[in-house]
């Protein structure tokens, strides 16, 4: 008898006890250097199936990539969504107005900091700490810093998965493809050397595997 | 290490005879333990295989016990129903029988004052007859000029008294007429009346026959006769697996319930907070749907319609029909809580729909929606129905629980039955298992059994006495 009371109790202490967090954090960030801002419309479809994916306490923030990224004014919008069903369907409303609004209105960056949005986006999802966390990077990789940035900076993303969409070919990538294929290989060994793992997807008709829960 | 000499065979043989020799030696020892371990298995399979027979006997008995208690109360429940009937029927007749008996009398009465009313009276004999004679009698010469005038105002004061007569009785007949015309009603009222009595006195006599037989069954019952138990036995089966068809059927309808309740529940309760594992607005909808089941339950025990606790059964009347009241207003109100939360869940529905077009870069409004008033309705209804459909779960769940009892009985005697058969076949396995070591450790000796049965014999021969005499 003793025993099954104390099993009970044990039982009911790990049903109380507080578990890991099961939600999801995404960050995008969206290249808005030069002609790769043309891109952008394929940036919100990406972003509308990043939404329609995401559920209640999952958190999705999209930012630019700009001259300097590392900063929360290049954030466009962001979103923790709620408990309750009809109000995840009005965050994720609203949510896509506003980069519909701003893609309509983006204005070409000389510079791409990529390396600073990725330092944002660690800094804002550990700050979440949400269960699973994923960065994505809208963006051709070629990263171009104004002089004085420093970026040489190591990253600190164990437990990150980071997924570059739309990897587009430069012209000077049609030249010598060494060059695109040396740019993915060179971010592929700073984010797995980071601690994080990596993914391109060029595709976009093939968005199911994005997030995978 | 076993080359006891050069040559291996040699030695092979040597070892085989040692062996053979040192088996032979302790074959009596052998044997011995063989059959002490065979009878020592054979003597606790057998203990066991007892054991557990008598266990199912005694459980045979509880279950026959059990059986015939849940008959008697069934019957107890029937036979008192019955009388119920009986006694409604009595009271509603029988208490109006004076009225009745009133009734008939009075129709009765009436009958007769008017059948006597209505007698044919003979119609007075004409007087003109004595007119005649006296006018026959008068002489041909008194006056016989006279009798002619006489006879013509004779003949006119018949036409009228005749005329009269005849008006008269016609009326009396007519009046004769009217009393028999309103004898009819009273007849088919004291007819409609009778037939009723009748009615119900077969309606009685019938009942009468059905508690014969109940009580007879009863009887059967109480004196734990063989019929009555198997009798008992089969329709507790049957019962078990009709009320199981139906706790799936209402099983069934809970789920349905409950994927009504659930997602809208999320709205309330958080759609991410985890309990033991589960999603709160899960086990949320789960305890609604529980908390409905269970208030089904004390109504239907409220209304006595079930005996599955007998505490509310035993509640003073008063009592017991304000915990009706209470039931049924908690159901009620469940029951359109549930109706709010599908309306809310086809509100969200469509919500949901929505926002996925408008992600997808469709039009959200491409949907027609002249139509979605039904689906909602039908949910509400369904979400208000539900509940109260729930409510006669407790019928069934009551006649499962009692057959339970039976039918996991009844397995268990199997069970133990067949379990007592392997014990003791278990135990004679292991008796003809020891005679067989015995045999084949005594193949193992066949050659100095054999020397020693010659031997043996040649002793016989001579006279003496063998070991087997001397040992005796």
């Amino acid at each position: 008898m003793r025993a099954l009371i104390v099993t009970a109790i044990c039982v009911l202490l790990a049903s109380c006890a507080p578990q890991a967090p099961q939600n999801h954090g995404v960050y995008m960030l969206l290249d808005t250097s030069g002609t790769y801002a043309e891109e952008l419309t394929k940036a919100e479809q990406i972003i509308r199936y990043t939404l329609s994916r995401l559920d209640a306490t999952d958190t999705f923030a999209v930012a630019r990539i700009d001259t300097g990224s590392f900063s929360e004014r290049d954030i466009i919008a962001k979103v923790t969504f709620d408990d309750r069903p009809s109000a995840v369907n009005r965050q994720k409303r609203v949510f896509a107005e506003q980069i519909a609004e701003f893609v309509s209105s983006v204005e070409p960056s000389p510079y791409t900091d990529i390396t600073g949005g990725i330092l944002q986006a660690v800094e804002f999802l550990n700050e979440k700490g949400t269960g699973s966390r994923t960065i994505l990077i809208f963006s051709d990789l070629m990263e171009d810093l104004e002089e004085g940035y420093i970026r040489d900076i190591e990253l600190e993303l164990e437990g990150f998965e980071v997924i570059a969409l739309n990897v587009t070919k430069l012209r000077s990538d049609n030249v010598d493809p060494r060059e695109y294929l040396g740019r993915l290989d060179a971010w592929q060994a700073r984010v797995e050397e980071a601690g994080g793992t990596w993914r391109v997807i060029n595709d976009l008709d093939g968005l199911e595997g994005l997030l995978m829960r | 290490m076993l080359g006891i000499t050069p040559s291996p065979f040699a030695s092979a043989l040597l070892w085989i005879v040692l062996v053979v020799l040192a088996a032979y030696l302790a074959r009596r020892t052998v044997h011995r333990a063989i059959r002490a371990s065979a009878n020592a298995l054979r003597r606790s399979f057998r203990v066991a295989s007892k054991a557990v027979t008598r266990s199912h006997e005694r459980l045979s008995e509880r279950n026959r016990d059990v059986l015939l208690a849940a008959g008697r109360e069934a019957k107890e429940r029937i036979v008192e129903r019955e009388f119920d009937r009986i006694n409604d029927t009595v009271r509603k007749d029988l208490s109006n029988y004076s009225a009745l008996h009133r009734a008939l009398s009075e129709s009765i009465e009436r009958i007769e004052k008017d059948h006597q009313q209505a007698v044919d009276v003979p119609p007075d004999p004409p007087g003109w007859v004595e007119a005649v004679e006296a006018v026959a009698k008068i002489d041909e010469r008194e006056g016989r000029i006279g009798v002619g005038n006489i006879l013509a105002d004779i003949h006119k004061s018949l036409v009228k008294a005749h005329k009269e007569a005849m008006n008269a009785y016609q009326q009396a007949s007519g009046e004769r007429h009217k009393l028999l015309r309103h004898m009819r009603p009273d007849w088919r009222r004291i007819q409609e009346k009778l037939a009723k009595v009748g009615k119900n006195v077969d309606s009685l006599l019938s009942r009468s026959v059905t508690i014969d037989r109940h009580m007879q069954e009863y009887e059967d019952i109480v004196k734990g006769r063989d019929r009555a138990v198997s009798v008992l036995a089969s329709s507790s089966l049957v019962n078990f697996f009709v009320s199981a068809f139906v706790l799936g059927i209402a099983i069934g309808g809970a789920m349905i319930n409950f994927s009504l309740i659930a997602r809208p529940m999320a709205e309330m309760v958080g759609g991410t907070s985890l309990m033991g594992g589960y999603r709160t607005a899960d086990i949320a909808a789960l305890v609604i749907i529980m908390v409905e089941i269970s208030m089904g339950l004390f109504l239907m025990e409220s209304l006595r319609i079930t005996r599955l606790f007998p505490v509310i059964g035993a509640l003073p009347d008063k009592m017991r029909v304000r915990m009706i009241w209470i039931t049924f207003t908690i159901l009620f109100m469940l029951a359109s809580v549930e109706a709010g939360l599908a309306y809310m869940r086809e509100v969200l529905l469509h919500d949901e729909l929505a926002t996925s077009a408008l992600l997808r870069g469709a039009d959200a409004a491409t949907a027609a929606t002249q139509y979605l008033w039904i689906t909602t309705a039908a949910q509400m209804g369904m979400g208000f129905v539900l509940p109260f459909a729930l409510v006669f779960v407790a019928i069934p769940l009551e006649t499962f629980v009692h057959s339970l009892r039976t039918v996991v009985g009844l397995v268990a005697v199997g069970a133990m039955r067949a379990l007592a058969l392997v014990l003791h076949l278990l135990g004679m396995a292991f008796h003809y298992l020891g005679a067989l070591l015995m045999q084949l450790y005594d193949l193992l000796l066949f050659v100095p059994l054999w020397i020693e049965e010659r031997l043996a014999g040649r002793e016989a021969a001579d006279g003496v006495p063998g070991r087997s005499e001397l040992q005796l």
